[in-house]
């Protein structure tokens, strides 16, 4: 009989960052939406190409324009012919791209262009929304979890004032009051028609969505051996917040992002169907259903269109954000909406 | 001025003999029955001192009088004003400053009361306590008004409306001769209520009335039950004459998409708000035999401040009137059937219009094309090239729709512009307002009587423009000395020769004009859908559609 100890063989393991990626690689669910949503991102910036490439002014009215189909000479304004001949129609869809794909709007404008760059509006304001809500929501949500007291009863109050609100209602508000004028708080001046102004009121709204839970969880870390440690050792309250409790959050930042973006896309097109949010004749999908709510009898896809691909990217963006956080917060924390 | 009112009344006594019979005989085959009328919200308040709006105009009609009316009837003759609660239009002496009134006997509120001079003389102070909308204006020539505007609470207009009871006579002093108190006296704002109304706006209460009909039942969010006047008696059928259906409902809250396919089922009988542009085609198809299209003296027009840059320089203003295609408004509007380009302030067919276009292709009488290249030249010459504009349009698919066009054509001649929907509850006041330094904006203007001074002296003279407030008409902030004094000279020349007067008028509409203190932009047309089962569709040109004098079966 022999007494031999087995040598232990450190086994080589992967870093979490690895797991979570492999493990998101493998949700089928979440990687079909973010295809879904990159070609959406790719056809949005190619906007400008596109518009190029078929000889269209998305922008502008072109109510007298003529364009050939099949060969003939068709006006993207027809008239109606019949009866009295009231009204002015929008030529459809041809079905062929690069002249009139999805038809015309009520200015004789290619629906097709337009939905490229609304979408571009629309995913810049999302995504620029996104970055400045959790820039002010981790500031906030890490001042208040990390220094408690009167800080965190001070700005958690505020954060309060702010939750009880209806978000839309808050973001109509904040809307109608600078949309006419802009914003000119000392140097910071924003035009009224900038898309600086639905990016600022959205990220604005939404800030107690990202504080809440990013403070529970630097009040949690704040007690955790390692904090307690370094605050012991007499490091300096930034450094600590910077380089302890900050990458420990990371992941739930990281959660945050798609659904926040899919929450601040519907927000920016909520607005400017209400003509709050970008303005015309700047184009968002929001301000594309608008213009075809008054053609959804005669066209009903110069509505129809904009609202699948908010459905769409909306969507893809949830499903992708589940995927990501099952990955990289397997307890599942993070939880967008009020309990 | 007195033989205009003789000449006046025996037509309309001709007129009124003419009708009586055939009117009588189709009130005895179809009086009776519900007319259901459709929109999209209430128009305000009830009170009809207060209420300032089509909507609410057009529905006091047949409930509510004064002493006098607009005539109830189709084209031009619908502009006549003839007697109503009093017996004949009114004697003038004092160099017509003295209009006397000799109130009808007989007549009766919805609420069982009997008419009195002190009616009128409460209803007449009752227009400066409620702080009526046109107390400042329409009715300001009135002796004592001054201190009723100062202090309205305690307004007693005495030496103003006097009244006796008596004699049922009623005078009404005026400071100055005014050739247009009749339209004045005929509009909604100065009707006959009972004394003992509360001077404050009565919101959703009716107030009791003496026309054919009285208001029921009211719910500003869901609708307006209009039903007979049980103690009416026709007196004048030009004025008020008798109603065919028992009852008119009028139901709120449904979309105009709604309302369409509504009237085509025959759940409902007209809709007062605008078709919806996407059913145009199909309705002017197939449903011909039930669309009305009828003239309406209006304007719509882009104000451009002139006492900001870059509009506050004639030139630019004149580039804009220059570059706007009409033909592409029009479009947008619907087509030629419903509108017709303008350039001008005063309507087609209206005192003192004559054709005058300055700023197209080949100036002349008529619109022909936009001139983009002369506008090019002028905002060269004016150095404003390269300015910023905003447009401010109502939030409304054909506002914001022209607004973008407008955006289109700023930018084509060398502006950098972009355009701004309001909410159309308030961009009207928003506009006005000085402090928020609208620089252009798109609206529209609609009669309140058919006289040249009710476009031009109140839209663009000197008093109508007010630094800072809300009710600043004047949108353009235009003021012209000498156009101020031709306008006064042309109310005053009214007073004796409304001909001349006219003739006067058009000078100044070719004057102002000539400043672009606005643009204009076209002319549009009432455009009513109605059911199949509804009848006798009378449109007259101050009110639009008589909804009474329609019948359902």
């Amino acid at each position: 009989m022999s007494n031999q100890v087995a040598a232990v063989v450190p086994r080589k393991t992967r870093g979490p960052w690895a797991v979570a990626l492999a493990k998101l690689t493998t949700d089928r669910a979440a990687m079909a939406s973010l295809a879904v949503f990159l070609l959406i991102v790719l056809a949005c910036f190619s906007a400008p190409l596109y518009a190029k490439w078929a000889g269209v002014d998305p922008f502008a009215s072109t109510l007298d324009a003529v364009i050939q189909v099949d060969g003939a000479d068709v006006p993207v304004m027809e008239q109606s012919t019949e009866g009295l001949g009231l009204g002015y129609t929008p030529i459809g869809p041809t079905w062929q791209l690069g002249n009139y794909f999805l038809g015309a709007d009520s200015q004789g404008r290619d629906v097709m262009a337009r939905m490229l760059y609304g979408g571009l509006s629309s995913l810049l304001i999302s995504g620029a929304a996104t970055i400045f809500t959790l820039i002010l929501g981790t500031a906030a949500g890490l001042i208040a979890g990390y220094f408690g007291g009167i800080t965190d009863t001070v700005l958690s109050r505020l954060l309060d004032v702010l939750w009880a609100f209806p978000i839309y209602l808050l973001a109509i508000s904040l809307s109608i009051v600078t949309i006419a004028q802009g914003i000119s708080i000392g140097p910071i001046e924003i035009q009224s028609g900038s898309l600086w102004l639905p990016v600022i009121i959205i990220g604005i709204v939404y800030v107690p969505y990202v504080a809440r839970p990013i403070r529970g969880q630097v009040l949690s870390l704040r007690h955790s051996e390692f904090v307690m440690a370094a605050i012991n050792l007499g490091v300096p309250g930034s450094r600590i917040l910077w380089r302890d409790i900050l990458p420990n959050i990371t992941t739930t930042l990281i959660v945050f992002v798609p659904l926040m973006m899919a929450l601040n896309m519907l927000t920016e097109s909520a607005l400017s169907f209400l003509s709050i949010g970008v303005q015309p004749p700047a184009a968002s999908w929001g301000t594309i259903i608008q213009d075809g709510q008054a053609l959804l009898y005669t066209r009903p896809l110069v509505a129809l269109v904009p609202g699948l691909a908010i459905a769409v990217s909306v969507m893809a963006l949830n499903v992708f954000g589940d995927g990501l956080r099952d990955a990289l917060d397997p307890r599942s924390k993070v939880r967008l909406g009020r309990d | 001025m007195k033989k205009l009112f003789l000449a006046a009344s025996a037509a309309a006594l001709l007129a009124g003999t003419w009708l009586a019979p055939a009117q009588a005989e189709y009130l005895k085959e179809h009086r009776g029955g519900t007319i259901r009328l459709l929109a999209r919200s209430a128009a305000g308040t009830l009170d009809p001192h207060i209420n300032y709006t089509d909507q609410g105009w057009q529905m006091y009609q047949p409930i509510y009088d004064g002493l006098v009316a607009f005539r109830k009837a189709e084209g031009k003759d619908g502009f006549e004003v003839v007697a109503d609660l009093a017996e004949a239009l009114p004697t003038l002496s004092n160099d017509g400053k003295t209009l006397a009134f000799k109130l009808r006997k007989g007549i009766k509120f919805s609420d069982g009361k009997d008419l009195g001079v002190k009616d009128v003389v409460a209803s007449f102070q009752r227009i400066f306590k409620v702080s009526g909308p046109t107390s400042g204006t329409f009715y300001a020539g009135i002796v004592g008004a001054d201190k009723c505007l100062a202090d309205t609470k305690s307004c007693t207009l005495d030496g103003g409306v006097v009244g006796d009871e008596a004699a049922g006579t009623i005078t009404i002093n005026l400071t100055k001769p005014d050739a247009e108190i009749l339209y004045k006296l005929a509009l909604p704002h100065a009707v006959i209520l009972p004394a003992d109304t509360p001077a404050e706006d009565m919101g959703s209460k009716p107030i009791p009335s003496t026309g054919a009909y009285m208001i029921s039942a009211f719910d500003p969010n869901k609708g307006m039950t209009v039903t007979r006047n049980p103690n009416f008696k026709q007196w004048s059928e030009e004025a008020q004459p008798d109603g065919y259906p028992d009852v008119v409902q009028y139901d709120f809250g449904l979309s105009e998409e709604a309302a369409v396919t509504a009237i085509q089922n025959g759940e409902a009988d007209w809709m007062f708000d605008a078709l919806p542009s996407d059913r145009l085609g199909e309705l002017g198809s197939k449903s011909m035999d039930q669309l009305h299209i009828s003239p309406l003296s209006a304007w719509w027009y882009a104000p451009l401040n002139n006492r900001l840059a870059p509009f506050d320089n004639e030139k630019a203003r004149q580039a804009v009137a220059y570059a706007i295609d009409r033909n592409t408004l029009v479009k947008l509007f619907g087509g030629k059937v419903l509108a017709s380009p303008v350039c001008q302030v005063l309507p087609p067919d209206f005192p003192g219009h004559e054709d005058y276009c300055p700023y197209t292709k080949n100036p002349g009488a008529k619109w022909s094309a936009p001139d983009v290249d002369k506008a090019k030249q002028l905002v060269e010459e004016s150095g404003t090239k390269g300015q910023k504009v905003t447009i401010i349009v109502e939030d409304t698919a054909i506002s914001r729709s022209i607004g973008v066009y407008l955006q289109s054509v700023l930018t084509s001649i060398g502006y950098v512009a972009d355009v701004k929907p309001i909410s159309s509850n308030i961009q009207f006041t928003y506009i006005q307002n000085t402090n928020n330094k609208v620089q252009m904006s798109v609206t529209q203007w609609y009669k309140d009587y058919p006289a040249a001074s009710d476009f031009l002296n109140i839209l663009f003279s000197c008093a109508s423009f007010r630094e800072g407030s809300d009710a600043s008409i004047n949108i353009a902030g235009f003021c012209d000395k000498d156009i101020d004094a031709k306008m006064q000279k042309a109310l005053d020349l009214g007073v004796t020769d409304q001909k001349a007067a006219d003739k006067l008028w058009a000078e100044v509409d070719k004057q102002v004009t000539d400043k672009a203190p606005a643009v204009g932009l076209f002319t549009p047309k009432r455009l009513d859908f109605v059911s199949k089962r509804l009848g006798n569709y009378k449109f007259n040109p101050q009110f639009n559609w008589m909804i009474t004098q329609s019948w359902v079966q």
